[in-house]
């Protein structure tokens, strides 16, 4: 059985389709990414996927459940870790946890001890009593997953969890992220971070238009639908040495004043280039290679 | 494709009794200015109201105006109480502390919230007509034990306001939206429902607009029980707070469905 089952998923606002027939299908213990640009439909299937967005077509499925008719009983079993802040302002810290519990209908020296452990592995245990304004971001979030957590989920949903956050509280939170994947919970992820992604999924999903448009392991992603070298070049005429050098199967992308050459064979376009005075520099193609060429180079918002 | 229709009934189950107790457990966190207040604002209002205004106009329907608008406080008490409980505090924990979503992350569904607010409201209502009730006793402004009846009349009036009062939280865009309810149905309503004077002084034609609307009936039942009378024709009375109170919750339910569940 799949955690999550999506089929032919279909929502509109105003007539204009968001959604627009998304098929895809989570294994239980999976790590999975949902990328897409803003606007692309990424939140709006989460949210139906959740039970907190009415469904105009198709059908949902998670953890053998009908959504939205399932609602209560799928998000017993579940954790979700909203894109924006929903702690309880009202209360300190370990008041939030216990709160969160009782909203699951758990209370009791068991949920003591499960919130002292969660609060432990999430580093906030000497901050049991500290207000949630007096919180840093970062500490924040850990907060929101240690919540999300309460209920021992068997999915785990987190829209956006990193935006936001220095590098040193994401990769704490990458780290948490890891140890539940070990631990044999679903992850279902989206994020802004190419690297976030490639870093963590088993699978991605890259969404656009409310479709999908591409669904494979990232390193696949990269090895189907891009050239496996990327080279790098600045400074004036290298569009002019470009046209003039470029091979049949090369592509090149002018970004700001740097041109990207996805190429096979970078070797001798890089030799060209560096005889002529310019210094580019070459590295693997990566996950945003993919995601850029996929989605376009336009701005979204 | 099909659409689903959404429910046009709320369906909410016992689990809205832990987002009633969260807000509880918030409340008693202010429990000193907030009972402070409960029974500050009564007892300037009987003292300025009753002495003051009392030596003016004498008795009042057979009774002593500090007896008669003893009974009105208690009323518009858990009127004002259940409707700012049921704007301002609801409307914070929806749009700005995104407190329900955060619930809506949980077994909790949008039904179970709204009623909890509604319910919560009732509360406060609830608590700030026992305050009055205290205070009104020690001054020797309550019959007899009747007036312990008039509790449960005023807490099912109390949440009558309160569920209309999240019907407005509902189509708010900003707190100053709520002056609009206020001015048009808060005011009247504690102007020509009987609160500071019978209302049989006013015109037939404004009488019969203080029927229509809820507050005339909960002192209708109220003012009799407060006084030492069993009040006449209560169940009809009950019947439009409790009609008035039914549609609102099933409306606010529907309107703020519409709002965040998009």
């Amino acid at each position: 059985m799949s955690a999550i089952r999506i089929q032919q998923l279909y929502k509109a606002y105003d007539g204009t389709a968001v959604v627009d027939g998304v098929d895809l299908e989570i294994a239980p213990g999976e790590f999975f990414g949902l990328l897409g640009p803003n606007g692309a439909g990424k939140t709006t299937t989460l949210r139906m996927l959740l039970g907190m967005t009415p469904i105009d077509g198709g059908q949902v499925e998670v953890l053998g459940l009908p959504m939205p008719e399932g609602e209560r009983a799928v998000r017993e079993r579940l954790g979700i870790v909203p894109q924006f802040d929903t702690l309880d302002p009202d209360f300190t810290v370990i008041e939030n946890m216990r709160t969160y519990a009782a909203y699951f209908g758990l209370a009791g020296p068991e949920v003591e001890s499960r919130i002292d452990r969660l609060l432990g592995q999430v580093n906030l245990n000497d901050k049991r009593s500290a207000r949630i304004d007096a919180l840093s971001g970062g500490m924040k979030r850990r907060l929101t997953l240690a919540r999300a957590l309460i209920n021992e989920p068997e999915v785990v949903v987190l829209d956006e969890p990193t935006t936001g956050l220095d590098p040193q509280a994401r990769h704490h939170l990458w780290r948490q992220l890891r140890a539940l994947r070990a631990s044999g919970v679903t992850l279902v992820l989206t994020t802004h971070y190419m690297e976030e992604a490639q870093e963590l999924c088993d699978r991605i999903a890259i969404i656009d238009h409310g479709r999908i448009i591409a669904c494979d392991a990232p390193s696949r992603l990269i090895a189907e639908h891009i050239e496996p070298w990327v080279l790098t070049v600045g400074g004036v005429n290298a569009g002019e040495v470009l046209q003039r050098e470029l091979g049949a199967k090369d592509r090149a992308h002018q970004v700001a004043d740097t041109w990207l050459v996805y190429t096979a064979e970078p070797e001798r376009l890089r030799e060209r280039l560096r005889a002529l005075g310019h210094e580019p520099t070459l590295r693997d193609a990566d996950l945003e290679d993919v995601f850029l060429k996929l989605t376009g180079h336009e701005l979204r918002d | 494709m099909a659409k689903p229709a959404m429910p046009l009934l709320p369906r909410p189950s016992l689990r809205f009794v832990a987002v009633w107790r969260r807000n509880l457990l918030v409340w008693r966190k202010l429990i000193v200015p907030s009972m402070l207040g409960n029974f500050g604002e009564p007892i300037l209002y009987l003292l300025a109201f009753g002495y003051g205004f009392g030596s003016l106009v004498g008795d009042l329907d057979g009774m002593r105006y500090m007896v008669f608008i003893a009974s009105g406080i208690i009323c518009s008490s858990a009127m004002f109480t259940a409707s700012f409980e049921g704007m301002y505090s609801a409307y914070t924990r929806m749009a700005e502390q995104n407190t329900w979503l955060g619930m809506l992350a949980t077994p909790l569904t949008l039904d179970d919230i709204v009623f909890a607010e509604a319910s919560w409201a009732a509360t406060k209502g609830l608590i700030s007509a026992i305050t009055i009730l205290i205070v009104a006793s020690v001054l020797g402004l309550v019959a007899d034990a009747r007036a312990l009846l008039a509790l449960p009349v005023i807490f099912l009036a109390a949440f009558t306001f309160g569920a209309l009062a999240l019907v407005i939280t509902a189509l708010a865009r900003s707190y100053d939206f709520f002056l609009y309810y206020f001015t048009l149905a808060v005011t009247p309503m504690l102007l020509l429902s009987g609160v500071f004077f019978p209302l049989t002084e006013l015109p037939g034609w404004v009488q019969g607009l203080a029927l229509a609307l809820p507050l005339a009936h909960v002192l209708e039942i109220v003012r009799p029980l407060m006084t030492g009378a069993w009040p006449t024709a209560w169940l009809p009375h009950l019947a439009v707070i409790a009609a008035y109170g039914g549609s609102a919750i099933v409306l606010a339910t529907y309107l703020i469905r519409r709002r965040l569940l998009r």
